[in-house]
């Protein structure tokens, strides 16, 4: 017993470790989704060029003035993109935003690849949480323990945030009923604004406990965690927020294990199989609402 | 006056295009073949590096009806097998008499029909896979080959570590990779080790799960012959996860970025490379000397070579490459493709890497390869050992 747990204990700490980082990322997907009714696509590459603003900027900084930098510069793309290619669609056909995100996501991968030349760039150590520390037999980053941790607080707070102030408020019912909402007086572009500044900050975050484990940064290096964050906001009903999180820690978990059973090659399409199956069978997800046609 | 002033300066201008007309005979392109972004970008930025030297060094040719200016045009192939045909398209429009490159065997395996198609001959300088010249008469190389490679590896992992069990990880569907992996557990099981294989998708960031395999399946070596850009992934990750086990891998780890990734950690990095820095030979030597020197005037170049003068082995080969490619030229006697695609498979070169001529595949007779190892205090290589094929029972 005491073996099985020691030659499987690494695989489930990444495992959970990757799933909190995943769930920063989704919960910027299903906020936007459930306001905006929008796949944000841009959104893995906002992940990546806060770790690229992340490199340059510590580069010459010190980190007490680089980590916040970071992450208002994420914030301001974040808002930027929305404010610079959503907005002026807000009235046009829902297909043609999802168009403009997938361009702002390219827009953003080749502006990175020719600023950055394509090379990868090292992520720089942030101090304590890239302490080793050893669990039982197995050794490991201390980020790999905070994220989790890190995680639940940022949802809770973010739960808070939504449930008992008015902005919260005013999200819930845009979420409910965009044009009625705005009749009641809501600022609909303020509330939208806002989505995206959480859903960046929260990106911001994710992308400095990701790459404090996964150092390389490249153009596309946002491109994959992004998509299986996608995929883990519709596993886990797109709209819903705990969704998002327990269904980012469920494909976390179940990667690393594919991969502690043998099936490395299949790591990846076992996310994206998965992803059909729960289009296919329940496409609402696991905690997504079901929408009742109004007549 | 001001008419008199603008007619000084025209001359000024045209002064010097007369003397450049006066001095050469004319112009004969070389191509670079060369990834400068991708995963492979810092190694064919490194090998790109040692063919301008090469090209200061010696910047013109000498035939018959007089000397040539040496003009180099380079492409970047993005590392990438489906941006590769586009690329060799653009030198072989641009008028190349011969092209190098690349760094990367799947890039040149893909532009290999390219290449042939436009009648140029292309010089690979440190792609080892044997696809890329089998079948392919246009194209040759200068370095040793993967099954060569491999056997070396599988060689050195039993004598030095004493190991019967290795674990292999490469990137599916890279051709370097897999045909690297597949010879070093050929070699390995013939010796009588055990080998696990294991193979991981593009794009992937995360290799504690490979990592615990490795450990788990109780391999004493773990051989991971991929680019520069997982390598240092997975060399960061096997600190953090407190891997002992000594790594492997090929000539694209012989580089300032696995040393930086390995700084300060008690990780054993071997690899097996076609040049040493600290050669003692008189034409190595000479050259370490000048491509510092070189490397250490100018900032943006220091740059590419990773921000350090440590001298990669494939800037070494890539001189070597753009002589040998002079030297073809020469024995052409013109710039013309057909000439040199007649007569390149004559070219014997003593370079800085060893002695080159061709066999009949277009593949260079190489018998030794250099094995360093990573020095995690100074951040630099150690020389380990020569393997020459002799010293393998085959």
């Amino acid at each position: 017993m005491y073996d099985f747990i020691n030659a499987n204990l690494p695989y489930l700490l990444a495992g959970i470790s990757v799933g909190g980082q995943y769930a920063l990322i989704a919960i910027g997907y299903t906020m936007v989704y459930g306001i905006l009714r929008l796949i944000n696509f841009a959104h893995g590459d906002v992940f990546t060029a806060a770790a690229y603003a992340m490199v340059y900027m510590n580069a010459t900084l010190p980190l007490y003035i680089s980590l916040p930098l970071t992450i208002i510069f994420t914030v301001v793309l974040g808002y930027t993109v929305e404010r610079v290619a959503y907005k002026p669609l807000r009235s046009a056909p829902r297909m043609s935003i999802m168009i403009s995100a997938i361009g702002v996501s390219y827009l953003l991968q080749n502006l990175m690849w020719y600023i950055t030349g394509g090379l990868a760039q090292q992520y720089p150590t942030i101090p304590w949480i890239s302490n080793t520390v050893t669990i039982l037999t197995a050794t490991t980053k201390m980020v790999t323990l905070i994220t989790p941790v890190l995680t639940l607080v940022l949802v809770l707070l973010l739960v808070q945030l939504i449930n008992h102030t008015k902005i919260g408020m005013a999200m819930r019912a845009v979420s409910k009923d965009f044009e009625t909402s705005r009749l009641m007086g809501i600022k609909i572009d303020n509330v939208i604004s806002v989505t995206f500044v959480i859903g960046s900050f929260l990106a911001a975050i994710g992308s400095m406990l990701y790459f404090t484990n996964y150092t390389a940064v490249t153009p596309t290096s946002g491109a994959m965690p992004g998509l299986k964050a996608f995929v883990a906001a519709v596993f886990g009903g797109i709209g819903s927020i705990p969704g998002a999180v327990i269904g980012a820690f469920i494909i976390g978990i179940a990667e690393n294990i594919i991969k502690a059973v043998g099936l490395t090659t299949f790591s990846d399409a076992f996310t994206f199989a998965l992803l059909i199956f729960v289009l296919i069978f329940k496409p609402t997800g696991l905690f997504g609402e079901v929408t009742h046609e109004k007549v | 006056m001001k008419k008199f002033l603008s007619l000084i300066l025209i001359l000024a201008m045209l002064l010097p295009t007369m003397a450049l007309a006066e001095d050469y005979a004319g112009e004969i392109v070389i191509g670079i073949y060369e990834p400068a972004s991708g995963p492979n970008g810092a190694g064919g930025k490194q090998e790109t590096l040692g063919i301008y030297y090469a090209n200061y060094v010696a910047p013109t040719v000498e035939l018959s009806d007089g000397v040539y200016k040496v003009k180099l045009v380079e492409v970047d192939n993005q590392s990438s097998n489906d941006k590769a045909p586009s690329a060799a398209q653009q030198l072989v429009s641009e008028g190349s008499s011969i092209v190098l490159g690349s760094y990367g065997s799947g890039v040149s395996i893909a532009a290999a029909d390219i290449f042939d198609a436009g009648g140029v001959v292309a010089i690979g300088i440190s792609c080892t896979n044997p696809q890329v010249t089998l079948g392919n008469p246009l194209y040759y190389r200068i370095c040793y080959l993967d099954p060569f490679q491999g056997t070396v590896l599988a060689n050195f992992a039993k004598d030095e570590f004493n190991a019967t069990k290795a674990y292999t990880l490469a990137q599916l569907g890279n051709d370097y990779d897999v045909g690297l992996a597949h010879y070093f557990s050929k070699a390995f099981e013939e010796l009588g080790g055990e080998v696990k294989g294991e193979e991981f998708p593009l794009g992937t960031s995360d290799f504690t799960a490979y990592l615990t395999s490795a450990v788990n399946s109780g391999a004493e070596v773990i051989f991971a012959p991929t680019s520069t850009e997982f390598a240092s992934q997975i060399i960061t990750q096997a600190a953090a996860n407190g891997i002992t086990i000594p790594i492997l891998a090929g000539d694209t780890w012989d580089s300032s970025v696995i040393l930086k990734a390995a700084e300060g950690t008690d990780l054993s990095i071997s690899v097996s490379t076609f040049f040493d820095e600290g050669d003692t030979g008189a034409a190595a030597a000479e050259f370490v000397k000048g491509f510092k020197a070189w490397l250490n005037d100018n900032p943006e170049k220091l740059a590419n070579n990773g921000g350090n003068d440590i001298v990669a082995a494939v800037s070494a080969l890539g001189y070597d490459g753009y002589m040998v490619a002079l030297e073809a030229l020469k024995l052409a006697d013109s710039g013309d493709r057909d000439d040199i695609a007649d007569t390149v498979a004559e070219v014997t070169y003593e370079g800085v890497t060893g002695f080159i001529a061709f066999d009949e595949n277009g593949d260079a007779k190489r018998d030794q390869a250099f094995i360093i190892k990573s020095d995690n205090e100074t951040a630099s290589w150690k020389f380990v050992k020569v393997q020459s094929v002799s010293d393998i029972s085959k």
